[in-house]
C-alpha cells in the first residue's frame, strides 16, 4: 500500500465520459493491499470499465464478503454505496438489495475462500436464481488475511510458501458457474487488462447472473514457484479461446476483424459482444461443450481463459418473481397496504 | 358412577393418527361450535410427522371465553389404538369414552370410572363405502355426525360449513352431509345420551377465528414488506406460505397483474436473514419468519444488522429446544437466544404478542420499528400461537397513518449541503440518518462494514470511534424503550402484596388462573409484558411488591433473567414459575403452583376477600 494521499483537485483538461465524470471520479480510496497484488489490478479495470461504460458511479451497488479480495471496494467507485457483509455469503445480500432496487447495477467482489470455500453455497444459489449482477471472483488460492492457508480453488499437488502440498481437489469456479445456470462466465488474469476490461463491460451489460473468476496472483503468499496462481505459471499455462469487444447498443460498431475468425453475439438490450475466436473449435454459446472445453484443458495444465458462456436471451429473478418495474423500495403505503376496508372482508371471513 | 354434567364448559380430546385427515373433521367441531356462538380453543397437538405417527386435537369449549390450555380431558374420542392406554388414563373420572367398536375391547383396557361408547365405525365405513379412501376420509365424519349427535351441535351449521368448503363442488358436498347423517343416525338409536352438551349463545361477538402465523404474515402485508426470504422450518412454515397466497391478491398491480412484492425461499436461514438485511440495507421493508435453530444459524448475519443498523424483522415462531429438542412442541426459550443474538456485545429489540391479533398487529409495527430504529426487531411468537386458531379481536387498520420510513437523508437535503454522518448521532436519540443507495450522484455514499467505523462510516480501529460508537448504540437501545408496546397491568380487585409477570402465549392461561386464585381469595397484580427493552414500568412493578412470580414456558427462566439483566430488579423478589413440558401451560397448572407458593410463602388468606 502507499501513505500518499491522493489529491482531490483534479486537472481541467481531464478526459471526460458521456455522463460527465473524468476517470478520477471513479477512484475509491488508496488501497492497503500489498503492492503488486492482483486485485489492484482488477480494481482498476473495474474503474476503467465503468468510465468506459458511462456508468453512473452513485447507481452501482457494491457488495463484497470477507478477505483481501472483499476489502477492495473499498478501492473503486468512492461514491458508490458499498456493503463489506459476512464472510461467504455476500450473495445472499447483494440478492436481497437487488430485490429492493432493481434499477441500480450490482458488482459482486468476492474471493477464492469467500466463495469456493466458506461461501460454496451462496455462490451456487445466487447463479441458480439468476440475479442480475456481475459477480468478480478475484481467485489466488490462498487466503491472504490470514497468512497463507489454501483455500478451495488451490490446485491439488500446488505448494503453499511454506513448503506444505495441497491434497484436495481443486474446485472450479467457472465449471461451477455452468453447472450452476449462470447465463454469462468468464475467466482472465489480473495481469491482462486488455483482455479484462472487455470481459467486465459485457459482464455489467448482460441482463442476468454474470460471472468472472479473474486468477489473481497473491504476491505475498503464493507467487512463489510450486503455486500454480503465480504471475509465472498463470502467463505460461494461459489458454485465452479468444479476445472481445463490447459495444454498448447506442455506439457504432468500428472495429474490424478478419471474415472466419470473428463471431458476434448480440445481446437482449441491443448491444453486442464481438469475438475473435483464438481457438478456431471454441463455441461461447454451447453451454455443455463450454464445461467439457474446461476440463479438457485443465488435465493438460492449461487455464483457458476468455468468455466462456453467454446466453444472450438472459433471463433474471425479477422477471421469474414477475415483479413490478418500479423499485419496490420506492413503494409507499398507497400501493402496498390494503387498508381497512379490505381488512374488514378480511375479518368476515375468519368468523 | 359419576358422570360429568356440563353445559358450554368441557374438553374433547381426539386422538388420531397423522395424515388419516382428521384434522379437518375435528376443525369442523371446532368451527360448529363457535357459530352457535359458544367461544371454543382448540389446539393441535402433532408428531414431527406426515403420516403414521399419533396427532391429537383438543377442543375446549369455554362459554366464558377462557382460551387457554386448561388440563384434562371430559370426553376423548380414541381413533387410534397406537395409543390407547395413554389415551384412556388421560379422561377426568365420569368423563366420557367414545371409540371404533369394530373390533371389541377387552375390559383391561377400559376403565371402571368411565362412560364408554362404543360405535363401529369401521364396520359402517365398511358397509357404506368401497373405496378405502373413501373409506378413511368419511370415518372422520362419521364420528363428527355422532359427535354432534351427543353433544347437541346443531347439524345445520355443519352443513353450512360444508358448503362453504364445498362451494362448486356439489358431489363432495352431499357425500358429507350424507355421511355426517349417517353418524348422526347411529348415534340417535344406539348411544345413551351424556352429560355434555352445547347450548346456542351469543358470546363470540365480532371476534375472529385465525392462528397467529397466518396474522403475522397479514400484519407484515399491511406494515408494507416487500421482501420475504425464508427457509422451511416447522412451525414458523405458515407464516411466509401465508405471506405468499395474501401478495398473491393483495399485492398486485392493478394495471400490470405484477407483483409489488418479492418471496424467495432460501437455501438455508443463513441466505434467508442475508437477503432480507440485503433489502433492508437497500430501503425496502423485509421480513424473515423461522425458529429457533434458523435463529442460531442466522446469528453471524445479526450481529452485522446490529453493528452496521440496518432494519430487519425476524418472526420467531418458538418451539422446544435446544438443538432440534421439540420441533412440534411450543416453549418460549428463545428469549436469551434472541435478545443477545451473536457474538459481541450486542442487544435486540423483541416484541411478545399474546393472540394472532397481537401477531397481526406487532409485525406491521415491528415494520415500522426496524426502520426507525435502524436494527433488527423479533416478532417472538411461539407455536401455541402460531399454529394453533384462536378468538381474538378482529384485525384493525387505521388508514391515516403513514409508514414510519425513519431518519432517511434524501436527494434534496443533501444537495443542500447537510452534513450526512452514517453513524452520527445529530440528536441525541442515538439513531443516525442513513441513505439508500443510488440517492445522490456525488454526496450520501458510504461504506457499510461489520468492522469499526467513524461517525462518517470511514474505516477505523481506533478505540474512541469504537467507543462513541457503542454508547451511542446504548442511546439507540434507551430510545427503544418509548417505541416499543407497554406492559399491561391487570390490577387485583383488591390490594395486593404479590405480582405475576408473564408475556406471549401464556396470557389466556393466566387470567383465566387469576380469575381462579380470586375464587380461592388469592389475589394477584398481573402484568404482561409486551416487549425488550423493559420500560421503567416493570422494574416499578416488581419494586412495588413483596414478592413477583414469573410465569414462563421454558426451564431456564428466561424472562427472570433478562429482568435481573437489564431492568435492574431484585432478584430476591423473584419467584419462578416454570412450565417447560412442550405442551401449552394450562390455567389448572398455574392456579395449583400459585396457590403452593403463597401457602409456602405462609400468607393464606384469614379469611375470603381478605388481601393475599
Amino acid at each position: 500500500m502507499t501513505y500518499l494521499a491522493k489529491p482531490r483537485l483534479h486537472h481541467p483538461t481531464l478526459a471526460k465520459n458521456r455522463v460527465g465524470y473524468t476517470r478520477r471520479d471513479y477512484e475509491g480510496k488508496i488501497s492497503t493491499l500489498c503492492a503488486g497484488c492482483g486485485h489492484d489490478s482488477i480494481s482498476a479495470s473495474i474503474i476503467q470499465a465503468c468510465w468506459e461504460l458511462d456508468i453512473e458511479p452513485h447507481r452501482v451497488a457494491k457488495l463484497s464478503g470477507i478477505g483481501c479480495s472483499s476489502k477492495t471496494p473499498d478501492y473503486f467507485l468512492g461514491n458508490s454505496h458499498g456493503f463489506n457483509t459476512v464472510h461467504g455469503r455476500m450473495p445472499s445480500v447483494l440478492t436481497g438489495a437487488n430485490l429492493a432496487n432493481r434499477e441500480l447495477i450490482y458488482l459482486g467482489v468476492s474471493g477464492d475462500g469467500d466463495s469456493a470455500s466458506i461461501g460454496l453455497g451462496q455462490f451456487a444459489h445466487v447463479l441458480r436464481r439468476g440475479v442480475n449482477m456481475t459477480y468478480i471472483v478475484e481467485n489466488n488460492g490462498v487466503y491472504g488475511l490470514t497468512k497463507g492457508q489454501f483455500s478451495a480453488t488451490a490446485d491439488k499437488g500446488s505448494k503453499s510458501k511454506r513448503g506444505l502440498a495441497n491434497n484436495d481437489t481443486p474446485i472450479d469456479l467457472a465449471t461451477l458457474a455452468l453447472v450452476m445456470g449462470a447465463t454469462f462466465v468468464a475467466r482472465s488474469f489480473s495481469g491482462d487488462k486488455t483482455q479484462l476490461v472487455p470481459l467486465i463491460h459485457a459482464a455489467l451489460a448482460h441482463p442476468g447472473a454474470a460471472v468472472i473468476d479473474v486468477v489473481s496472483p497473491c504476491i505475498a503468499f503464493n507467487n512463489h514457484s510450486g503455486s500454480t496462481k503465480s504471475y509465472d505459471y498463470v502467463r505460461e499455462h494461459n489458454e485465452a479461446v479468444n479476445r472481445l469487444d463490447f459495444w454498448p447498443h447506442r455506439e457504432e460498431i468500428t472495429a474490424e476483424y478478419g471474415e472466419g475468425e470473428v463471431i458476434d453475439v448480440p445481446q437482449h438490450d441491443g448491444s453486442l459482444i464481438r469475438l475473435r475466436k483464438l481457438h478456431a473449435d471454441y463455441d461461447p454459446t454451447d453451454r455443455v461443450r463450454a464445461m467439457a472445453y474446461i476440463q479438457e484443458h485443465a488435465a493438460r495444465g492449461e487455464v483457458v481463459t476468455g468468455l466462456l458462456y453467454v446466453d444472450s436471451d438472459a433471463c433474471d429473478l425479477h422477471r421469474q418473481l414477475d415483479t413490478v418495474d418500479e423499485p419496490l423500495n420506492t413503494l409507499g403505503a398507497a400501493e402496498l397496504c390494503p387498508g381497512s376496508a379490505v381488512l374488514e372482508q378480511i375479518n368476515a371471513s375468519l368468523r | 358412577m359419576q358422570k360429568i354434567e356440563a353445559v358450554n364448559d368441557f374438553v374433547v380430546k381426539f386422538a388420531n393418527i397423522n395424515g388419516s385427515g382428521s384434522a379437518s373433521a375435528n376443525e369442523l367441531v371446532a368451527r360448529a361450535i363457535l357459530r352457535m356462538g359458544v367461544p371454543v380453543s382448540p389446539r393441535n397437538i402433532f408428531p414431527s410427522n406426515i403420516q403414521g405417527l399419533p396427532t391429537w386435537f383438543e377442543v375446549r369449549v369455554t362459554e366464558h371465553g377462557y382460551l387457554g390450555r386448561r388440563g384434562g380431558v371430559d370426553m376423548m374420542v380414541a381413533m387410534n389404538p397406537q395409543t390407547w392406554d395413554q389415551d384412556v388414563r388421560e379422561i377426568e373420572p365420569g368423563g366420557y369414552l367414545f371409540y371404533d367398536s369394530s373390533r371389541p375391547l377387552p375390559r383391561a383396557r377400559s376403565r371402571d370410572d368411565i362412560h364408554v361408547l362404543g360405535m363401529p365405525l369401521t364396520e359402517i365405513c365398511n358397509n357404506s363405502y368401497g373405496d378405502p379412501r373413501q373409506r378413511t376420509l368419511f370415518k372422520n365424519i362419521i364420528y363428527v355426525g355422532a359427535l354432534a349427535q351427543l353433544l347437541g351441535i346443531d347439524p345445520k351449521e355443519i352443513e353450512k360449513l360444508f358448503g362453504e368448503q364445498f362451494k362448486g363442488k356439489e358431489k363432495l358436498l352431499d357425500s358429507n352431509v350424507q355421511a355426517l347423517n349417517l353418524g348422526r343416525e347411529y348415534a340417535r338409536e344406539h348411544l345413551k345420551p351424556i352429560g355434555l352438551s352445547v347450548e346456542r349463545r351469543d358470546k363470540v361477538g365480532d371476534q375472529i377465528f385465525v392462528d397467529g402465523n397466518t396474522a403475522a404474515a397479514l400484519g407484515c402485508v399491511y406494515g408494507g414488506a416487500t421482501v420475504c426470504a425464508w427457509y422451511p422450518i416447522t412451525p414458523s412454515s405458515s407464516v411466509a406460505e401465508a405471506f405468499v397466497r395474501y401478495t398473491q391478491k393483495l399485492r398486485v398491480d392493478p394495471e400490470t397483474g405484477r407483483r409489488r412484492c418479492a418471496i424467495v425461499q432460501a437455501e438455508d436461514e443463513l441466505a434467508s436473514i442475508g437477503m432480507v438485511i440485503g433489502a433492508g440495507w437497500n430501503g425496502a421493508r423485509s421480513f424473515t419468519a423461522t425458529s429457533g435453530p434458523g435463529i442460531s444459524l442466522m446469528s453471524e448475519f445479526i450481529g452485522l444488522a446490529y453493528f452496521a443498523e440496518i432494519p430487519a424483522v425476524l418472526i420467531n415462531i418458538q418451539r422446544g429446544g435446544p438443538s432440534t429438542g421439540m420441533p412440534t412442541r411450543t416453549q418460549q426459550s428463545d428469549l436469551l437466544s434472541c435478545a443477545y443474538a451473536s457474538h459481541g456485545d450486542t442487544r435486540h429489540v423483541l416484541l411478545f404478542p399474546e393472540d394472532p391479533y397481537e401477531c397481526f398487529e406487532m409485525s406491521a409495527q415491528a415494520l415500522d420499528l426496524a426502520e426507525r430504529l435502524q436494527t433488527p426487531i423479533f416478532v417472538m411468537s411461539d407455536l401455541d400461537i402460531g399454529m394453533n386458531q384462536r378468538l381474538c379481536r378482529p384485525f384493525a387498520w387505521d388508514d391515516s397513518v403513514e409508514y414510519d420510513r425513519g431518519k432517511v437523508m434524501s436527494h434534496d437535503a443533501l444537495d443542500a449541503g447537510a452534513d450526512f454522518g452514517r453513524y452520527l448521532d445529530v440528536d441525541g436519540d442515538g439513531i443516525p440518518y442513513r441513505t439508500y443507495p443510488g440517492t445522490h450522484p456525488t454526496r450520501g455514499g458510504y461504506f457499510t462494514r461489520g468492522t469499526t467505523k467513524n461517525a462518517y462510516a470511514g474505516y477505523s480501529e481506533a478505540g474512541a470511534d469504537y467507543v462513541y460508537n457503542m454508547q451511542r448504540l446504548k442511546r439507540k437501545f434507551e430510545t427503544a424503550k418509548s417505541l416499543v408496546p407497554l406492559p399491561v397491568l391487570t390490577a387485583a380487585r383488591y390490594p395486593a402484596r404479590f405480582g405475576a409477570i408473564f408475556y406471549g402465549s401464556t396470557s389466556p392461561a393466566m387470567h383465566e388462573a387469576l380469575d381462579a386464585l380470586a375464587g380461592h381469595g388469592i389475589y394477584i397484580n398481573a402484568l404482561r409484558v409486551r416487549a425488550f427493552p423493559f420500560q421503567n414500568e416493570i422494574a416499578d412493578f416488581v419494586a412495588s411488591h413483596s414478592k413477583v412470580i414469573v410465569i414462563e414456558q421454558n426451564f431456564d427462566g428466561q424472562l427472570m433473567t433478562l429482568l435481573v439483566n437489564e431492568a435492574g430488579v431484585n432478584p430476591a423478589s423473584l419467584i419462578a414459575l416454570r412450565h417447560y413440558d412442550g405442551t401449552p401451560i394450562t390455567a389448572r397448572f398455574i392456579t395449583q403452583e400459585i396457590r403452593d407458593l403463597v401457602s409456602h410463602l405462609n400468607v393464606r388468606p384469614l379469611r375470603e376477600g381478605r388481601v393475599a
